[in-house]
């Protein structure tokens, strides 16, 4: 199996650019292991092999006649969660009801990655509308932990995370709406970002939860996290809810500084509460040891409102996805299923096209704003929502980064949490208050419990990716944990 | 109970806003193209795509508040309202609920007990539907239904007043009031006939001296100020009418048919939607600062009250005249025009009024126009006064000149020549005329001897059939007294 695969994005990049790889090469060196190892994973849903092919048949002339502004991600092959749209390319998301729809555009972000000169290789799968903690909601396949072939890569953006840590791209794109990049992440052992919301456009993202869905990147090392994302991040005018300050993060330099002296890092005690796997316990606690090693200061914090973060997510959620997902009607694109009358033709559309998890979340979502209710429901989960947020303030107030455990678990068995829905949830309880109150958060490799990954998630103030990259890179640096990779195909 | 009742009404008028381009795309909102060509991804609704305000929407509505009195909100946010229809691509409307932009405001109308205020409740920005089409005669009916989408995103303000209005006809001047002064804000064309200008009315009544509200139906989108009056007419004499019986009226929406000038139920209020409002994600909250507010205060143009006002100072026009050329924009500036082309001051400003309100509005009235659809420009009207002026066409001729020029857009000096309209005034020629209206009218003749000096205006009378209105009356009248007195002998007064 050609070692090119196992590259990241930046040497990849590095040896596009100096010719010592062509474009080509290395979109064959991929395509021949997604044949040979993604029937075992099951992590795209499309793989756009001739349309790669025909990219990096261009970039390699390009390259030749002398182009020397091919961008920082030229002949990288990335991956696409495929609630992303792609404009030509079949955008699912998962779902029987956009099973063969095809955008007529691409997202922002797509057409950013694109101008850097990266190449997109495939759509991953993902859990239906990236509602899920498992991939398993996908309506059309399941994804494996290449870890462990038994065992769950996490969700929603499962099949980026398995996309990576299997070598079947140099990098990928998710959406974190509770955790979905951050989660599979960790359990699939490779990097994920969330950015601040804002950081990144959302146009051409398939909206689950508008105000808390971001995009972000899946890789190898923070590295990679970190020029992905000043590729990725901006201002966009298209999306208006991205913030000018985006801008900034197009500029990240990760210093050679390994030191950490003078980061204040703050461990709040809720997150190591009941439901934490002793073995994930521990890989996390010898993390925060070694960050003291690496010279930062570390102390206790409490966020008291966490307990109450997981409920008023699951409100807000939901009831933006019932509005989010009410376009699908069957009217102008996706399924439609044959009736006599406008409601019937409705009624079996959804009925037909949508899973059951989404439909429970429509269910749900659609209660908490029903007259009468939204103010039990959604005015209360927005006013906890409010309290979240305050908790970070005043923690920050004290310290520049909050580490905790990504997940409470290392990846389970298949199948196993399916019929538990609030088991499913529960995965999701260390960083879904990330997304509620809009920060920025990573999750890096931090050993291995049970002979899986375990995520170390470091979460940091509105716009200061800086600090949390710091922080992730000098960590990364001074341990070996994100050099294991699965001997998945070796 | 009393025999006497009285109409309690409330609006909500939707009204289209004037920009080049849809609410929250870049889509053209011009009228009458081919269906489904001014869409994009956006307002289709396709997946992943995101709504972004057009600023000029927003400007126009917080212009449209200014004009109406109202107080601008500096913290106001989009909200959705959720449904299922195939006009509505995302499955809800972008509008506002709790927070809209304006709120308090009023227009005051003229009414026959003198100028009344209709409170202005508030104003909300939000995004117009598409538009259902039906192949065959009706919806049961129908083989198909199809959907044009050209429509959906233009952008509407809901205007929703006070219950205040107390009659059909101040709802009509409410109506008219309003799209005069949105006119004049430059907001909206609010062009009925293209659906610019949509109403919903609230109906209820009460015996006469009652201050309490009765149970209010809810007539929806009417699309003409007659079906308003003719809505409301109904509509509140039905509600009496059952009232009088001992019934009670239930609370519903129902549809005004125009056909049979009836109104019908559509659904009670248990059968009411639930629109599930809940504030919009994908749009932050818009946040004003007074300098704001007050720089799109400071260019508001001058609105109907304002210059009516003006013309009745710097012109002397009555309360009534002014009045009435202010109704519409257009005329105003019509009558604004040839004011000043004509340059004869507060004088030349009545005689340009006095057109403008007789034969302008006579002529408008009959062929059922407005001023932009006909060819008349204020330099015909001015060149025709100076012909006036100048005794090459009498006032009499002129008005068949004016109309002449409203249907053909031919100046003044152009129709007296073809049609040889150039009055009489050699006065040789004149004489030689009234002495054949003497001979010819004998009675006539005989009266002036007795005295009746009327005979002279009737032979005048006679001298401008005879020349076709063409002989100048002055002239015509000094000539044929000289010319009684020379044949009879007798002089009168
Ligand atoms: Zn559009």
């Amino acid at each position: 199996m050609s070692a090119t695969t196992k590259l990241t994005a930046t040497r990849l990049n590095r040896l596009f650019l100096a010719g010592e790889l062509s474009a080509e090469e290395i979109v064959e060196a991929y395509i021949e292991r997604i044949q040979a190892v993604d029937g075992q994973v099951g992590a795209y849903l499309t793989v756009t092999a001739a349309e790669a092919r025909e990219r990096a048949r261009k970039l390699d002339a390009r390259r030749k006649a002398g182009d020397t502004d091919l961008g920082p991600l030229a002949g990288v092959p990335i991956a696409i969660k495929d609630n992303i749209c792609t404009q030509g390319i079949r955008t699912t998301c998962a779902s029987r009801i956009l099973e063969n729809f095809v955008p007529p555009y691409d997202a922002t972000v797509v057409s950013r990655l694109q101008a850097a000169g990266a190449i997109i290789i495939g759509k991953t799968n993902l859990d239906e509308f990236a509602m899920g903690s498992s991939t398993e909601n996908s309506a059309f396949q399941v994804t494996r932990n290449p870890w462990d072939l038994s065992r769950v890569p996490g969700g929603s953006s499962g099949g980026s995370a398995a996309a990576v840590a299997a070598d079947l791209c140099a990098a990928a794109l998710g959406s974190d709406t509770g955790g979905s990049i951050r989660q599979p992440a960790a359990l699939c052992g490779v990097v994920g970002l969330k950015p601040t919301y804002g950081a990144v456009s959302r146009y051409g993202l398939v909206a689950f939860a508008s105000s808390l869905d971001q995009i972000g990147p899946i890789t190898k090392d923070v590295a990679d996290a970190a020029l992905l994302l000043s590729v990725i991040a901006g201002h966009d005018r298209r999306d208006s809810t991205s913030h000018p300050d985006a801008d900034r993060l197009q500029r990240i330099q990760l210093s050679g500084d390994a030191s950490l002296s003078g980061v204040r890092v703050g461990v709040p005690r809720e997150y190591f509460a009941q439901g934490v796997e002793p073995g994930v316990r521990q890989a996390v606690e010898e993390a925060i040891a070694k960050l003291r090693e690496l010279g930062a200061t570390v102390d206790e914090v409490s966020l008291p409102h966490t307990e109450y973060a997981l409920d008023a997510y699951y409100i807000v959620a939901t009831a933006e996805a019932s509005s989010n997902l009410a376009r699908y009607d069957g009217v102008r694109y996706g399924l439609r299923a044959e009736a006599d009358s406008l409601l019937e033709m409705y009624l079996r559309t959804r009925q037909q096209g949508f899973g059951l998890e989404v439909k429970r979340r429509i269910m749900l979502g659609t209660y908490a704003l029903s007259a009468g209710y939204y103010d039990a429901y959604y005015k209360k989960a927005q006013q906890v929502r409010t309290l979240v947020i305050r908790d970070f303030e005043a923690a920050f107030r004290r310290f520049d980064v909050l580490v905790a455990p990504t997940s409470p678990t290392v990846a389970w068995g298949l199948g196993e949490r399916v019929e538990d829905p609030l088991a499913m949830y529960m995965a999701d309880i260390l960083t879904l208050p990330a997304n509620l109150a809009g920060l920025p958060a990573i999750s890096i490799p931090c050993g291995l419990s049970q002979g899986l990954p375990v995520g170390l998630q470091i979460i940091g103030r509105h716009f200061d990716e800086p600090t949390v990259l710091r922080v992730a890179y000098a960590y990364e640096k001074a341990t070996q944990h994100h050099q294991a990779r699965p001997a998945l195909g070796q | 109970m009393s025999r006497e009742y009285e109409i309690v009404v409330g609006l909500e008028v939707h009204v289209e806003l004037a920009t080049k381009s849809k609410i929250f795309c870049g889509c053209s909102t011009a009228f009458g193209a081919e269906p489904n060509t001014q869409t994009c991804p956006v307002c289709l609704g396709m997946p992943g795509t995101l709504p972004v305000l057009n600023q000029q929407a927003l400007e126009y509505a917080i212009r449209a508040g200014l004009a109406l009195n109202c107080t601008i909100n500096k913290y106001s946010k989009f909200d959705r309202k959720q449904y299922f229809y195939p006009d509505l691509p995302k499955g809800y409307q972008i509008s506002q609920h709790d927070l809209p932009l304006c709120e308090h405001g009023y227009v005051e109308i003229d009414t026959p007990e003198g100028p009344r205020r209709i409170g202005i409740r508030r104003i909300h920005l939000e995004e117009d539907a598409g538009k259902n089409i039906h192949a065959g005669d009706n919806i049961a009916s129908a083989q198909a239904s199809y959907i044009d989408l050209n429509r959906c995103g233009v952008p509407l303000i809901e205007i929703v007043t006070e219950p205040d209005i107390r009659s059909p006809e101040e709802a009509r001047a409410f109506l008219e009031k309003l799209r005069s002064i949105l006119i004049y804000a430059g907001v909206s064309e609010a062009k009925l006939q293209e659906g610019q200008m949509r109403a919903d009315v609230n109906v209820s009544v009460r015996p006469k001296g009652s201050t309490a509200l009765g149970t209010r139906t809810e007539l929806k989108n009417l699309g003409s100020f007659r079906s308003v009056v003719r809505a409301i007419e109904y509509e509140a004499r039905r509600q009496w009418e059952a009232l009088q019986r001992g019934e009670e009226i239930v609370q519903e929406t129902r549809a005004f048919d125009e056909e049979r000038g009836i109104t019908l139920s559509l659904r009670s209020k248990e059968e009411a939607h639930d629109y599930r409002y809940f504030p919009e994600p994908d749009l932050p909250p818009i946040v004003l600062t007074d300098a704001e507010i007050e720089r799109i205060r400071a260019q508001l143009p001058e609105l109907p009250d304002a210059r009516k006002r003006r013309y009745m100072e710097a012109y002397g026009l009555s309360a009534y005249d002014a009045g009435v050329i202010v109704r519409d924009k257009a005329v105003a500036d019509f009558f604004e025009a040839a004011v000043a082309a004509y340059g004869k001051g507060a004088e030349g400003a009545k005689t340009v009024a006095n057109w403008v309100i007789n034969e302008l509005a006579r002529i408008l009235n009959e062929k059922n126009a407005e001023l932009a659809q006909t060819p008349l420009t204020p330099d015909h009207l001015v060149g025709m006064l100076k012909l006036v002026d100048a005794g090459t066409i009498s006032g009499k001729i002129a008005k068949d000149v004016f109309a002449e020029m409203v249907e053909t857009g031919k100046s003044a000096e152009e129709i007296v020549k073809e049609k040889g309209l150039v009055q009489l005034t050699d006065e040789a020629a004149l004489a030689e005329i009234a002495l054949q209206v003497i001979e010819a009218n004998p009675k006539a003749v005989e009266d002036w001897k007795k005295g009746k000096a009327t005979a002279a205006q009737f032979l005048v009378g006679q001298m401008m059939k005879a020349t076709r209105g063409r002989a100048n009356p002055q002239l015509a009248n000094k000539v044929i007294r000289a010319k009684l007195a020379e044949v009879t002998g007798v002089t009168n007064e």
